[in-house]
């Protein structure tokens, strides 16, 4: 009978195939399917129907055109060239702000601990586009926050120098200030989660052996915490290389990130072929290093 | 209950069909409207339930670029749909609309038979769209704001004031946001270079990228909907919009209690006109209810209050004299002779002008 292999390999082990296999269900159906809709519609031909894409009547059915044009065409080159390096910067910031305030927060009494912790997912309760607008309202020529940073600015430097108010609407600068504020709370917790696991008895045995309290941090803490450091660098950097509404909102139009080039391409040029290639050289470089570096990481706990 | 073939193939089914269920019986009363934010009378969707008793589903899009990739990707469940004419004869083209019925538009005798001479050259025959709201491409002042850094005579009715490299420096201070749209800003500063856009290729536009390329560094933003915010709030004072948008802006600062002298023109070398069409997508699953919508929004009354929330002007001729005064006198909204000889209409862009178009409009905002 069907019925009772079925009821017999499920009472054995249906429930870890079904467990173990489900992450990986989710990827096939959730990320890999749509992935490679993308790919095909990136070696489609743009046309004049709906849907705008063809493939074409003839052999071979695809067109590396848009590949040609990601490689060939500086616009692109520098628009990926500009969100690495927003998203490399903003990362760095993060971690510099957020490396001492995990530190605090393992290291603070635990009755404050978790007052802390709230306060850090807090910002999460407001709508992240709510709060970019609140940036936009700080950041432009007449706001109390500019006048004040203007006022500062025409004390200190000289009067040749003095400014009516500091253009920061519209800059790289402001795309990059949203992104360190938006993404900070996805350094300091994976940062928090591998510092607490930290054996404080280490700090003290590093102690005992006469090293100053920089030198402990030096040589034990941060050596331990790079786990930490590099979940969350990848946690802020992804999202932010091919971030879209900040620099929507509060970019240039001069220095395009790549999220607003593939969303132009898409609706504005009505070429999506272009767009899927651009999304596709970009999921490439974002997720080969990741593999890269769990495939190491993978080989290097292995050999331990 | 045991979990056999037959109850569990029964299970799927039922599943499966759950999605076409829904529409047979939501298809007895309502209508699916996709619309413009802000871009329809305060009770309008109200009165017209009220009226006919048909359920008006309303759906907002904040960017044309947003709508139209939904409508070319097809099965979008809208009835009714706000489209601008400059991309009409595309999507008729791919197939998108489907032809209306008149006989179901009673209404129609209302439209202003200039203005839909006007709006043929978007929609040849009338075919596929009913006129909605129209207007023009021009540029809103902060006169306080300008007049304190060009002087007290300058001539804002010269488009030159933002392609001149000099004044654009002298504004660039105070804010200068440029429609983030080639058929927009593009056509009207190929008609300050003396270009027709109707039959320019990629050599006018390289003329047109190279007459931006100057000033490229004071612009603050190529942007189509946040001056509304920032004109009123004094971080714009030269913003090139739609006509009705200055009103908008205007209410807006006047609503945020805020002093500002804002004043709209169109200029003297020429500028491309515009016009919005309710148009039904082929799939539409309520088409009678779609028609009884479009209608509804011909009758004069209902038209007018739109006109008066919305600060647009209609293509409704009986509507006019509904229109609040206050609206129907501002040049801006209702063009005057004077201003009315400015305007022309575009053609639709060939497949070949856009490809060229698009590729330097890029060119012209990221200033290389």
């Amino acid at each position: 009978m069907a019925g009772s292999r079925l009821s017999r390999w499920f009472d054995r082990k249906g429930w870890s195939d079904l467990i173990v296999g489900a992450p990986y269900i989710w990827l096939l159906v959730f990320f890999l399917l749509p992935f490679l809709v993308v790919v095909a519609m990136s070696v489609a031909t743009k046309t004049s129907t709906a849907p705008p894409i063809s493939w074409g009547g003839e052999v071979p059915l695809v067109s590396w055109e848009a590949y040609a044009r990601v490689f060939g065409d500086g616009l692109y080159l520098r628009a990926f060239l500009t969100s690495v390096l927003n998203a490399a910067v903003a990362m760095v910031l993060c971690l510099l702000i957020g490396y001492p305030m995990a530190l605090g927060l393992v290291r603070v009494a635990p009755a404050w601990r978790n007052i802390l912790l709230m306060l850090v997912i807090l910002p999460f309760w407001t709508s992240f586009l709510l709060r970019v607008y609140a940036w936009m309202g700080l950041m432009g020529r007449n706001s109390w926050f500019n006048g004040m940073l203007t006022d500062a600015w025409n004390v200190l430097v000289p009067v040749d120098w003095a400014v009516r108010s500091i253009p920061m609407m519209n800059t790289n600068f402001a795309v990059v200030l949203v992104m360190v504020y938006t993404y900070l709370p996805f350094m300091i917790l994976p940062l928090y989660a591998s510092l607490e696991r930290l054996d404080p008895t280490l700090d003290e045995a590093a102690m005992d052996l006469g090293s100053k309290p920089a030198r402990v941090f030096w040589d034990v803490t941060l050596p331990q915490s790079i786990p930490g450091i590099i979940a969350g660098g990848m946690l802020v950097f992804i999202p932010a290389a091919g971030e879209l509404v900040i620099p929507t909102l509060v970019g240039n139009a001069s220095s395009p990130m790549i999220g607003r080039v593939i969303s132009d391409e898409f609706a504005q040029a009505r070429d999506w072929p272009m767009a899927s290639a651009v999304a596709v050289v970009l999921l490439l470089m974002m997720v080969v290093p990741t593999m890269l570096y769990s495939h190491f990481q993978a080989r290097a706990e292995g050999s331990k | 209950m045991k979990l056999t073939r037959r109850s569990t193939l029964a299970a799927l089914t039922g599943g499966l069909a759950m999605p076409y269920v829904r529409p047979s019986w939501a298809q007895a009363g309502t209508v699916n409207v996709y619309n413009w934010s802000d871009y329809i009378g305060e009770t309008t969707l109200a009165d017209f339930e009220a009226e006919t008793g048909i359920g008006v589903v309303y759906d907002l899009y904040s960017s044309s670029e947003e709508a139209q990739a939904k409508l070319f990707a097809g099965s979008t469940g809208y009835d009714v749909v706000l489209h601008s004419g400059m991309s009409m004869g595309r999507f008729i083209e791919a197939g998108v609309f489907q032809k209306l019925d008149k006989a179901k538009l009673p209404g129609l005798v209302n439209l202003d038979p200039e203005l839909m001479k006007i709006a043929e050259s978007f929609d040849p025959g009338h075919e596929y769209g009913v006129p909605y709201m129209w207007g023009s491409v021009g540029m809103t002042y902060n006169l306080d704001m300008v007049k304190e850094r060009l002087g007290e005579d300058v001539d804002l009715a010269d488009l030159g004031v933002i392609l001149n490299p000099e004044t654009a420096a002298k504004l660039a201070d105070c804010g200068i946001s440029l429609l983030d749209s080639p058929t927009d800003f593009g056509f009207m500063v190929m008609k300050y270079l003396g270009i027709d856009p109707d039959t320019a290729g990629e050599a006018e536009y390289e003329k047109l990228a190279e007459a931006v390329a100057p000033i490229r560094q004071y612009v603050t933003t190529f942007d189509n909907a946040n001056y509304l915010t920032t004109l009123p709030n004094q971080e714009l004072c030269a913003a090139n919009t739609w006509s009705g948008d200055y009103g908008v802006a205007k209410t807006r600062a006047a609503e945020a209690g805020i002093d500002v002298n804002l004043a709209y023109f169109v200029p003297k070398t020429g500028v491309p006109g515009w016009f919005d069409f309710w148009v039904m997508p082929s799939d539409a699953p309520n088409v009678d209810n779609g028609h009884a919508f479009i209608d509804y929004l011909l009758r004069p009354e209902v038209i007018a209050a739109c006109t008066d929330y919305t600060g647009y002007a209609n293509a409704n001729k009986a509507a006019t004299a509904l229109v609040s005064p206050e609206i129907a006198a501002d040049p801006a909204v209702y063009p005057d002779a004077e201003t009315l000889s400015r305007m022309y209409t575009p053609k639709p862009q060939t497949d070949a002008q856009e490809e060229a178009m698009t590729r330097i409009w890029t060119k012209i905002k990221t200033g290389g």
